[in-house]
């Protein structure tokens, strides 16, 4: 048993460090949920892919690096320390690229990947219905048959991105005939721009809007946009939705960073006397560590060819809650300041504190909600039996 | 990276398993608790043939180790099966006297604690007045400040049992002893010993844990209420989802420390595994109901120790400040 990273590795660490020192904006970018923010995000991922460092763990003819897991750890801790940008195009690498490597045709992957890493489409997911939320199957929106490919009717809601993304993908009910709800869906991607798409922006908890509505009206999609076969879209979705909740969705570096940069603010803020606020530090730098070394274990298993399964359950119902208790203590550190927005003028200059603390809220709600993780850690891991929910 | 226990360390672990498994702990547990030491020790001399106690002592001694990798997972079993005695106090005195470099006394004791010949109890200063199982003890070391420095004494004698909340443990205060050693060669062992006294520790918590979600689940698959098994409820299966949660994250800080035995590293799983162990305690008594509070049934010997190992050779806020004091 070890944590030792290989000379290979320790030399990826470096190449990482050295091209983020010398990368990295000069000044924090405005929020990526703003029209601004989002062209200047877009523009560090054509920065980053320029380099080859947006999509590291994908194959070099797709713009990668061919990273190991372990290697693409690596460059997530050095990427969250430097405190680079937030990935704006986080949906598309993170959903849909590990469903095109497993589901998609060669054409696709070829048309589609490399555009993805370099940030000239940028993705939205298009899940959630108005009626369909944790019980995602129950879904009505519809894919019709036409000539040469599929319309597409219907509404979409919480689509994250999707104010200013490019492209979006979803599932849609292609066969209303199916004995069972999971069964006759379709797995399709479609441009936000098509005719007879409608996109209206939601403004999360602080105004920005983060997310969308999607109105559909006999939308066109050719037959080179659906993704595995029709009316496998259930299945085609659910092989790769532990990469949203398990190793690739939220690294700890993302976490390990946060938690030393709440070391720092501690020790310039607090009354040394407070030992509450002490020991809560103490546990978001214990629950990265924890995280992190959680992460290392499931990387082992990977490298191993075990499957992770139903313990990237674990996982998400562990960073959602973490980080939420981590930006809390960094928000009560502040006292006073803790309720200043980011755009304040007073704000902290380290800030970004309140607008992590508000996207951190989500965490326990989107990627399945952190009680759809527990009924599946319960039901998957501990066997117990199934009941209503 | 190989972040996992290979195939030996897990087979070890198996092994201790269904030896335990076949002692029936419980009335070891129960005898022990009255003071009737006899299953104990023989137990005892069972887990030192599988080589647990071995694993705490140099190869110079007759030991194996020190292998902390393996003593996490032998510590875990001995939690997971609620095995009583000064099982923690033990391998950590070990630590010290090999630590401490007094060649006539590691000599005395180190073969003796490798082949479970020797049953030693601990008491230092940073750890509170108490030790542990000193009347099921062939002697107990307590380091005390002297004048200018801490010094090492050895006594057999100690004080009236002060009954723990687990019966199990029964704790006294040494009484009198003769001077091992002075000096800040004691001061540095006594650290060292301590440490390895809160990763062992942490382990067993670990165990416990792991023993009383196990136990937890067994029962609310098979208790019926409105018609069904009580695990069907979501109430239910969500408090165990989030028991089983705590110990799996406090499991890596465990192997974590293992592999450095960092003071700060070693407070962080003992503040996680701590923490765990207590939380899934009360999420078990709250599932078992009116049948866990009482002290027939058998979880009441893990319940009770979760308690105690809480606190046990550091309490949850000095390992927080300890694990804050280091980041340096």
């Amino acid at each position: 048993m070890d944590l030792a990273f290989t000379a290979e590795e320790d030399a990826f660490r470096l190449d990482a460090r050295a091209w983020l020192a010398a990368h990295l904006p000069a000044a924090p970018l405005p929020s990526l949920e703003t029209a601004e923010g989002f062209a200047a995000h877009r523009a560090w991922e054509r920065e980053l892919a320029a380099d080859r460092w947006s999509v590291v763990s994908w194959p070099e003819p797709y713009g990668g690096r061919g990273a190991s897991v372990v290697q693409w750890l690596v460059f997530e801790e050095e990427y969250f320390a430097a405190g680079a940008p937030g990935r704006v195009n986080q949906n598309g690498i993170n959903l849909l690229a590990p469903t095109l490597f497993e589901h998609g045709t060669e054409e696709q992957r070829a048309r589609i990947l490399p555009a993805m890493a370099s940030g000239e489409v940028i993705w939205a997911q298009a899940w959630s219905e108005p009626g369909s939320g944790s019980d995602l199957a129950s879904l009505r929106s519809t894919a019709t048959r036409v000539d040469g490919g599929w319309l597409l009717n219907g509404q979409k809601t919480w689509s994250s991105r999707a104010a200013f993304a490019d492209r979006a993908f979803g599932l849609f009910r292609s066969d209303p005939g199916a004995d069972r709800p999971h069964r006759g869906l379709t797995y399709l991607m479609f441009p936000l721009d098509a005719a007879g798409v409608t996109v209206r922006p939601i403004g999360r908890l602080d105004g920005k809007p983060a997310f969308a509505e999607l109105f559909l009206d006999d939308v066109f999609v050719p037959d080179q946009d659906v993704i595995g076969e029709p009316g496998q879209g259930w299945a085609v979705a659910m092989s790769t939705a532990g990469n949203e909740r398990g190793l690739t969705l939220r690294s700890p570096g993302r976490f390990t960073a946060a938690a030393d940069r709440l070391v720092t603010l501690w020790r310039e803020q607090a009354d040394p006397a407070d030992t509450a606020l002490r020991d809560r530090v103490a546990d978001a730098v214990i629950g990265a560590r924890a995280y992190r070394l959680f992460t290392y274990a499931h990387a082992s298993k990977l490298a191993q060819g075990a499957d992770i399964g139903a313990e990237s359950s674990l996982n998400k119902v562990y960073w959602s809650e973490l980080d939420i208790a981590l930006h809390e203590t960094a928000l009560d550190l502040l006292g006073p300041l803790g309720e200043l927005s980011d755009a304040a003028s007073d704000a902290p200059a380290h800030g970004g504190w309140a607008e992590g603390w508000t996207f951190s809220l989500a965490g326990p709600i989107y990627a399945g909600t952190n009680e759809i993780q527990r009924d599946i850690i319960a039901e998957r891991l501990l066997g117990l039996p199934k009941g209503r929910r | 990276m190989q972040f996992l226990l290979d195939a030996e360390q897990r087979e070890f672990a198996r092994t201790l398993d269904r030896l335990l498994a076949a002692g029936d702990t419980p009335a070891v547990v129960r005898a022990w608790s009255t003071g009737d030491h006899g299953p104990g020790r023989l137990l005892w001399g069972r887990l030192a043939e599988a080589g647990v106690f071995a694993l705490a002592v140099p190869e110079k001694y007759e030991g194996l180790g020190l292998l902390p990798v393996e003593l996490a997972a032998a510590f875990v079993e001995l939690g997971r099966h609620a095995v009583p005695g000064p099982l923690v106090e033990t391998v950590a005195a070990a630590a010290l006297l090999d630590r401490l470099g007094v060649a006539a006394a590691a000599e005395e004791w180190l073969p003796h604690i490798a082949a479970g010949e020797a049953r030693l109890s601990l008491c230092l200063p940073a750890a509170g007045p108490y030790a542990l199982d000193a009347d099921a003890a062939d002697a107990v070391f307590v380091v005390d400040s002297e004048g200018e420095g801490d010094r090492l004494l050895l006594t057999r004698e100690s004080g009236p049992v002060q009954p723990s909340v687990d019966p199990a443990r029964r704790l006294s205060r040494p009484v009198g002893g003769s001077v091992v050693a002075r000096g800040p060669e004691v001061t540095e062992a006594a650290a060292h010993a301590a440490g390895l006294a809160a990763f062992a520790t942490a382990a067993q918590a670990l165990g416990v844990g792991q023993a009383l979600v196990e136990r937890t689940t067994a029962y609310v698959k098979q208790r019926a209420q409105f018609g069904v098994p009580i695990g069907s409820f979501q109430t239910v299966k969500h408090q165990l989802a989030d028991a089983l949660l705590r110990l799996e994250f406090a499991r890596p800080l465990l192997f974590g420390a293992a592999l450095t035995l960092e003071p700060a590293d070693v407070a962080a799983a003992k503040v996680a595994c701590g923490e765990a162990v207590y939380a899934v305690a009360r999420t078990a008594l709250q599932l078992h109901g009116a049948i866990g509070y009482t002290a027939e049934y058998d979880l009441s010997l893990w319940l009770t120790k979760a308690r105690a190992l809480r606190s046990a050779w550091g309490t949850p806020s000095a390992c927080r400040a300890r694990v804050l004091a280091d980041l340096g």
